[in-house]
């Protein structure tokens, strides 16, 4: 992995994605070790994203680096009308590796293809956001001791969520039964199908959540906005069945755990907050583990 | 060789180069731009409108003195799908070939999505061709799929 640009997820093998959930343990651990002292590492916001900046940022010093960078594009030279190229090219001549969080699709592999220096993707619009994956696989091995052969529940609108379709693509990885909870309008759409067919595995549609419930390992929630639907109408009406209330997990296995890219607004009702199968906040904790761990494995540390 | 292909070499005939035919009529100029015929200081023969029997109307380019490589001649595929490439050497045909749809296409076509960083800024397009029967185009940077009537050339 070293020097390598992580893009997209699959940019990298099970195997190295793994290497780094495992090496994300020992951060768990002892998450203060001072391995990235004199390295700096640029933090480049084009838009606000506080709490993906902060587990980055958090990160580095935890490990001892530098940060240099902005927050938003309105305190870069991005402003003044410089092209992406132009930022990425200054900004590797002053940094060992480059964070990015850009609101247009594709500009993190096209940085990645400029940059004389690794660039990991904090977010390209609507498109990937692997670092995120990496933390909801490290929560599912983290909660359930494996990854292999669950059964795992997706709810929500499964049609725009990039979290959804990175996810669901990684675990095609470890034979996963896919469960799919959403509105018929917000159906998984078929490009992401494509990966679970191919795999030859196993998934169920539902309109209910409660039908899926007591078959499944891990809850994976999202929201829903309004803007997504044709009709609003549709929206009101279907909006309060993908609200998860604790009186729906009586029938929940066990080891269930419920994740959440997070903020929630309403979708997971506080009465499952106390609940010990809600897991979204342990969950949002682990972000800075593996990103330590991907950050180490890239730079060679 | 068969009456249509003789009454084209009668219309121009070449001694050595190539013929593209069964071009669509209104994609000759986007192939001659393909193939960089319009930078080129070989001469170049084109024809539109021209009937055919198996597409109607067709268009047809000859190049003198000129050959081309699978990977070059492959590019034309998007606009001009069942184009057919002959060779000619010494006023003869010596090989007569489809078009083959490349694995990738770059810099030919532009991605649908308005948000793409390709429509934003200045960079090249590249795409894989994840289906080549109904042309679906899986843009390298975007990771969205452009499919056959959406394609719009550069
Ligand atoms: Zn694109």
């Amino acid at each position: 992995m070293k020097n390598r640009s992580l893009v997209s997820i699959n940019d990298f093998t099970k195997a190295e994605q793994l290497q780094i959930l495992d090496r994300a343990e020992e951060f768990e651990k002892n998450p203060n070790q001072r391995i990235l002292q004199g390295k700096v590492v640029a933090s480049l916001f084009f838009e606000p994203s506080t709490r993906t900046r902060l587990s980055f940022e958090s990160a580095v010093n935890r490990l001892g680096g530098r940060v240099i960078g902005f927050s938003d594009a309105n305190s870069s030279s991005t402003s003044k009308g410089e092209s992406l190229k132009d930022t990425i090219l200054t900004v590797s001549n002053y940094s060992d590796l480059i964070v990015m969080r850009h609101p247009i699709e594709g500009s993190a592999r096209w940085a990645s293809e400029v940059a004389s220096v690794p660039i990991i993707n904090a977010g390209d619009g609507a498109n990937q956001h692997p670092t995120q994956c990496l933390l909801d696989l490290y929560t599912i091995r983290q909660t359930q001791g494996t990854l292999d052969n669950l059964n795992i529940a997706f709810v929500g609108d499964l049609k725009y969520g990039r979290t959804v379709h990175s996810l669901v693509m990684a675990l095609t990885q470890f034979n996963t039964t896919f469960h799919l909870i959403s509105p018929t309008e917000l159906k998984l759409p078929s490009s992401v199908k494509m990966y679970i067919k191919d795999a030859n595995l196993e998934y169920h549609q539902y309109t209910e959540i409660t039908d899926a419930i007591p078959k499944i390992d891990i809850l994976f929630m999202t929201r829903i906005q309004r803007e997504r639907f044709s009709d609003p109408m549709e929206y009101e009406r279907v909006k309060n069945s993908y609200i998860l209330k604790n009186s729906m997990l009586e029938k929940s296995r066990q080891n269930l755990k419920i994740l959440h890219p997070l903020p929630r607004v309403n979708e997971i009702n506080e009465d499952v907050d106390p609940n010990p199968k809600a897991y979204y906040f342990q969950q949002a904790l682990n972000g800075v583990f593996v990103r330590q761990a991907l950050i180490a494995k890239i730079l060679g540390v | 060789m068969s009456t249509e292909l003789r009454k084209e070499l009668i219309v121009s005939a070449i001694e050595n180069g190539t013929v593209i035919d069964h071009i669509p009529s209104n994609s000759v100029f986007q192939v001659m731009k393909i193939l960089e015929l319009d930078k080129t200081t070989n001469q170049v023969l084109f024809g539109t409108n021209l009937e055919s029997q198996k597409f109607g109307r067709k268009g047809i380019i000859k190049v003198r003195e000129k050959f081309f490589t699978d990977t070059a001649i492959n590019k034309i595929a998007l606009v001009a799908p069942n184009a057919t490439l002959i060779e000619i050497r010494s006023f003869k045909v010596v090989t007569k070939r489809k078009v083959n749809v490349p694995d990738n296409v770059e810099n030919i076509a532009k991605c649908f999505n308005p948000k793409c960083i390709t429509n934003i800024e200045q960079v090249p397009t590249r795409f894989k061709v994840v289906d080549k029967t109904e042309l679906r185009l899986l843009c390298h940077y975007c990771e969205k799929i452009t499919k056959k009537e959406n394609i719009h050339f550069i």
